[in-house]
């Protein structure tokens, strides 16, 4: 008879498998309302696991209204949140729509979405798209400049993007975000490598379109202007990889794990699609001039779905310098790695570390050994002010809280018989 | 000298398995000390601990 441990670790081992066997490319750019899956009309989805509006900080509130009053269905943060009450805008997580959002992660129909397609597994997820760098929405701003951006995101940027992907066939993003961690890439909170990897591929295909010289030359200008541009489609690519490992009967692998300044929450591929929350962490955080701790929120945002797929905090010593941004030591980089290697249940040869021999990053965070050895999953992450209208006060790192696993834990025991 | 007194009247070389504090004081008092990064399964926590013995996986 097969034991208990004997299951698990088979069905681990195929989630893994899974995983690393993904083949994501992003393939195009359309509007939510097209692309997101169950999108709605008159909905606004958003970072980290379900929370009410009354259990939201500030600026992530604001931000949700930010998101309603760029859509036109209210002039003033007061009406916005009047259409929440009376149930006539639904909210609801990315997550529950195969996409994810950073810090507050809105997504709202007429926002241009980038499509990721998983050509292994056919597993398609979507992320929106950066509109500013500091003040932007996902931090809780609106205003006119939010609002131009947003505007051109929209008209400019999205049909662009989307000539230039569907002529070049889609870019195989494994391959080259492998190649930019090689470059000093993490892939959450250090992606200019990938950026340049990205241009390099796509530009080209822009030249190919029929868009006038001016429309190209602001797209390209803002590709590489803003150096973390094509960071919300690699977290749609490791949402697509997460896709692959969810819903496998036995399994104790993390699926799903995100933030939205109150919560903390994970979903484990054995256990559906059932939440398990606990109150997010502070984040350790280096200050931009000017703020300090009681400026900061809480933990936010989906993306540390790139720690779920094995890297950003998973993958520091491929990025050590990146701990100006963030905080911390280049021997704490190397050993926020090490250190995953214990939670994890293999090693993705595809993004490998040059400076660990090149051993593959670790992937596949088992509740079980999160549990088992107290150490939980290590996130680098940007974070905001408490306060709409202010936008990014720092960065830092944070752990997920041990609770969400240990919940798991309990609930997988039970599936379990144990 | 009997061994008891070796004990305490010779160099130490300490093994630290746990907890940090211990290291630190040791270390302040120039005693010789390699730590071990060790803590009990689960922090100790009776229930998950049951769960993860009937798991197989303690």
């Amino acid at each position: 008879m097969t034991s208990k441990k004997e299951l698990i670790e088979a069905a681990n081992r195929q989630a893994v498998e899974k995983m690393i066997a993904s083949r994501p490319f992003v393939v195009d750019v359309k509007p939510a309302i097209e692309a997101v899956a169950g999108m709605k009309e008159r909905m606004v989805c958003h970072a980290g696991p379900p929370l009410e509006l009354d259990e939201m900080v500030p600026s992530f509130k604001h931000a949700i209204f930010g998101g309603i009053m760029w859509e036109l269905w209210a002039k003033t943060p007061e009406e916005a949140e009047r259409l929440i009450r009376d149930g006539k805008v639904a909210i609801e997580p990315n997550h529950h729509h195969n996409g994810i959002g950073t810090m507050a992660g809105i997504t709202t129909p007429s926002m241009p979405v980038f499509i990721i397609e998983d050509r292994t597994h056919g597993f398609r997820s979507t992320a929106n798209i950066r509109e500013e760098t500091v003040k932007a929405l996902r931090y809780g701003c609106y205003d006119e400049n939010v609002k131009r951006k947003l505007d051109w995101n929209r008209d400019v940027l999205g049909p662009v993007l989307s000539a230039a992907l569907r002529e070049c066939g889609g870019i195989d993003m494994v391959p080259l975000m492998g190649k930019a961690m090689h470059m000093g890439d993490d892939g959450h909170n250090e992606n200019r490598a990938a950026n340049l990897l990205f241009c390099m591929q796509l530009i080209p295909h822009i030249l190919k379109t029929d868009f006038s010289k001016d429309v190209m030359r602001e797209v390209a200008t803002w590709m590489n202007t803003d150096t973390r541009f094509v960071s919300t489609a690699e977290m749609a690519v490791c949402k697509a990889i997460t896709l692959a490992a969810h819903n496998i009967e036995n399994c104790s692998i993390v699926t799903t794990m995100c933030r939205n300044g109150t919560y903390t929450g994970i979903r484990v591929s054995g256990l559906e699609d059932q939440w398990f929350k606990a109150p997010a962490p502070e984040v350790n955080l280096l200050f931009f001039p000017g703020y300090g701790p009681k400026d900061a929120t809480k933990d936010c945002g989906d993306s540390c779905v790139t720690e779920v797929a094995g890297i950003g905090a998973f993958a520091m010593a491929a990025a050590p310098g990146m701990v100006q941004f963030v905080g911390g030591t280049v021997a704490d980089a190397i050993n926020y790695t090490k250190e995953m290697y214990e939670i994890t249940t293999a090693k993705n040869t595809n993004w490998t570390i040059p400076y660990l021999d090149l051993q593959g990053c670790p992937i596949g965070i088992d509740i079980i050994k999160v549990v088992k050895t107290g150490l939980t999953p290590h996130i680098n992450t940007s974070i905001g002010h408490v306060q709409p209208n202010v936008g990014q006060v720092g960065a830092g790192m944070t752990r997920a809280p041990l609770k969400c696993f240990a919940d798991a834990l309990e609930a997988f025991g039970k599936l379990m018989g144990a | 000298m009997d061994k008891e007194m070796e004990l305490i009247t010779k160099p130490m070389k300490v093994i630290n398995i746990g907890i940090d504090s211990f290291l630190e004081s040791l270390k302040i008092q120039g005693v010789e000390v390699v730590h071990v990064d060790w803590r009990p399964p689960a922090e100790g926590d009776s229930k998950l601990i049951e769960i993860l013995d009937k798991l197989e996986f303690l």
